[in-house]
């Protein structure tokens, strides 16, 4: 294992977070502090319980999904992506490092900035509402799994990408629905059996369900099932990556 | 045992383009080969395959009797490149960047080599700049530094002096020497004859994905090396005196330019001799100029031969 490599890659991309640090952190915190002043303090206040849990306090897990999925995507592909673009990375696939090398620096820096968000948040909405987790460790365990998946898949993006259009229409055409629809807000439960049934269809409902339970004990769907379908998430994108890598995929080609 | 040897190495890009056809070459340990060739030659693509930065789609190529593909921590610990495009980043300082690439290429930090790197490039004043206020010559010698840092026993540069000044041209053949010193083997590519005839042994024509000739440099250059010398008379002639019959001289459409083609690597070009002929003949010169025959220009003969005339 290259373990110089991957400190490397993982410190180059920690320093660009920190040297942009208005939008790497101050922004999607800045954003989530405004959906939670508006939808938990400002109307929330008017909404009744969910599940018997006050809606203030219902979405923070859900603000937290919603921040750390957009962010894990859009840090993992513009890592990847802006060293494609330049030509710099022509630096790394010279080197003497495996895919899974390139993957632990680029996508456990993501992860880590991810991590970070989520932690400013949590701590944020706990001058809101009184914070109570239920099952930390389960916390933990999900959200690490979350930003570890999505920096991959957004990892997969940055390399699939040809331009600039094409590294934010992922995240906007599909992350963006998939987790506003995947009950960041709202319990799928709310919803006519219809449309329960179709949201089913969406992962993001597995996270964001999972997430809810390790903070109320309260889930839209099973807790076995959230946590597999992350999982299998987090190997089909790593399915991914090591066939892109292999082949040369936009990379080698 | 060479320390690169390619075997029936071909290159296929996805939209058909075929950039290399069954290139054979083996580059011996310690010598300086220059690979000439046009914009669109395959000498990037050729380059890029053996760091690891392209896949091939036929052949092998070893590297200090490594595979390319299945050692490639062995063989790519032994190379360095330094790309033709000026590939890095903005907000990182000089020193940072240098220490980074070590890093990739799994060497513990070693500050001292670093500063002898950097010293050697003359890029030690600017070790705390940000890449992005360096010049275009400056940042070329950093990515020398970053090529050079993980102390490599192969070493790539792909079009080195393209687009530089005087300076850093002579700056970088003295380098190239010094490390031939050190008994690294260097491959470069260029356009310039001249560069090639300055620091190469071997020099390798590439066209259009083929390897047209590879021969020493002396050889080679007899064969390329040749120019003109443009007379421009201050009368026009309508044919040439008896004198001049037997010398190969072409006359200008108007008449007012004889063209003289030599070889300058003899010892006797012939010049001489006809500036005495041209005096005796009674015709009076008004105006010399020696015009070099471009690459491409030579490029076009060899195509229009399929190489045999370097064969």
């Amino acid at each position: 294992m290259n373990m110089y490599a991957i400190q490397m890659i993982y410190k180059y991309e920690m320093k660009r977070a920190f040297t942009t640090i208005g939008q790497s952190f101050a922004s999607p915190i800045l954003s989530t502090v405004l959906y939670f002043v508006v939808f938990g303090s400002a109307i929330g206040s008017r909404i009744e319980a969910v599940d018997n849990i006050p809606y203030g306090l219902f979405i923070v897990p859900g603000l937290v999904m919603l921040a750390i999925l957009t962010q894990s995507v859009a840090n993992a592909s513009f890592g990847i992506f802006f060293p494609r673009f330049t030509g710099q990375i022509y630096e790394v696939l010279s080197a003497p490092v495996s895919f899974i090398e390139i993957v632990i620096g680029y996508v456990g820096a993501a992860a880590t900035k991810s991590l970070i968000i989520a932690g400013i948040i949590l701590l944020t909405a706990s001058f809101f509402v009184e914070m109570h987790i239920a099952h930390p460790v389960w916390m933990l365990a999900f959200l690490l799994l979350t930003c570890i998946s999505f920096s991959l898949f957004g990892f997969i993006i940055g390399l699939w990408a040809k331009d600039f259009e094409n590294l934010q229409i992922i995240p906007l055409l599909v992350i963006t629905p998939l987790v506003f629809l995947g009950g960041s807000f709202y319990s799928i439960n709310m919803l006519p059996p219809f449309w329960q049934t179709v949201s089913l269809f969406n992962p993001v409902v597995y996270l964001i369900s999972g997430f809810r339970w390790s903070f109320f004990g309260v889930a839209d769907v099973s807790v076995g099932l959230s946590l597999f379908m992350v999982a299998l998430f987090l190997l089909a994108c790593l399915l991914i990556v090591w066939w892109m890598f292999k082949t040369g995929y936009r990379l080698k080609q | 045992m060479p320390i690169v040897s390619i075997s029936n190495l071909s290159k296929t890009y996805n939209d058909g383009f075929q950039a290399l056809k069954n290139i054979d070459l083996e580059i011996q340990r310690g010598e300086i080969l220059a690979l000439l060739g046009p914009n669109g030659a395959g000498k990037t693509t050729l380059i890029s395959i053996i760091c690891g930065i392209v896949n091939a789609s036929k052949g092998t190529v070893t590297v200090d009797g490594a595979d390319i593909v299945k050692d490639y921590r062995t063989t790519r610990e032994l190379i360095g490149l330094v790309p033709q495009e000026l590939a890095l980043g903005a907000f990182e300082k000089v020193w940072d960047s240098v220490c980074f690439s070590r890093g990739l290429f799994a060497k513990k930090p070693d500050p001292a080599y670093i500063e002898k790197v950097l010293r050697d490039l003359s890029l030690w004043d600017k070790r705390n700049s940000l890449l992005m206020e360096l010049s275009g010559g400056m940042k070329r010698r950093v990515l020398i530094a970053k090529a050079l840092v993980h102390e490599p026993r192969v070493l790539f540069l792909d079009e080195p002096t393209a687009g530089v000044d005087v300076e850093l041209r002579k700056d970088m053949w003295a380098l190239v020497e010094q490390l031939r010193q050190a008994g690294v083997t260097i491959i470069l590519t260029t356009h310039y004859i001249e560069e090639a005839e300055a620091i190469a042994d071997r020099v390798g024509v590439i066209n259009r994905g083929e390897l047209l000739v590879v021969d020493e440099k002396q050889a080679l250059m007899h064969k390329l090396g040749k120019r003109q010398l443009e007379i421009e008379l201050a009368s026009p002639v309508s044919e040439l005196p008896a004198s001049l019959s037997n010398v190969a001289l072409e006359v200008s459409q108007d008449g007012h330019v004889l063209i003289y083609t030599y070889d300058p690597h003899k010892t006797d070009t012939g010049i001489d001799a006809l500036m005495k002929t041209i005096a005796a003949a009674g015709l009076i010169i008004k105006d010399m100029n020696t015009v070099k025959s471009s690459l491409e220009e030579i490029f076009v003969k060899l195509i229009k031969n399929g190489g045999e005339e370097l064969a």
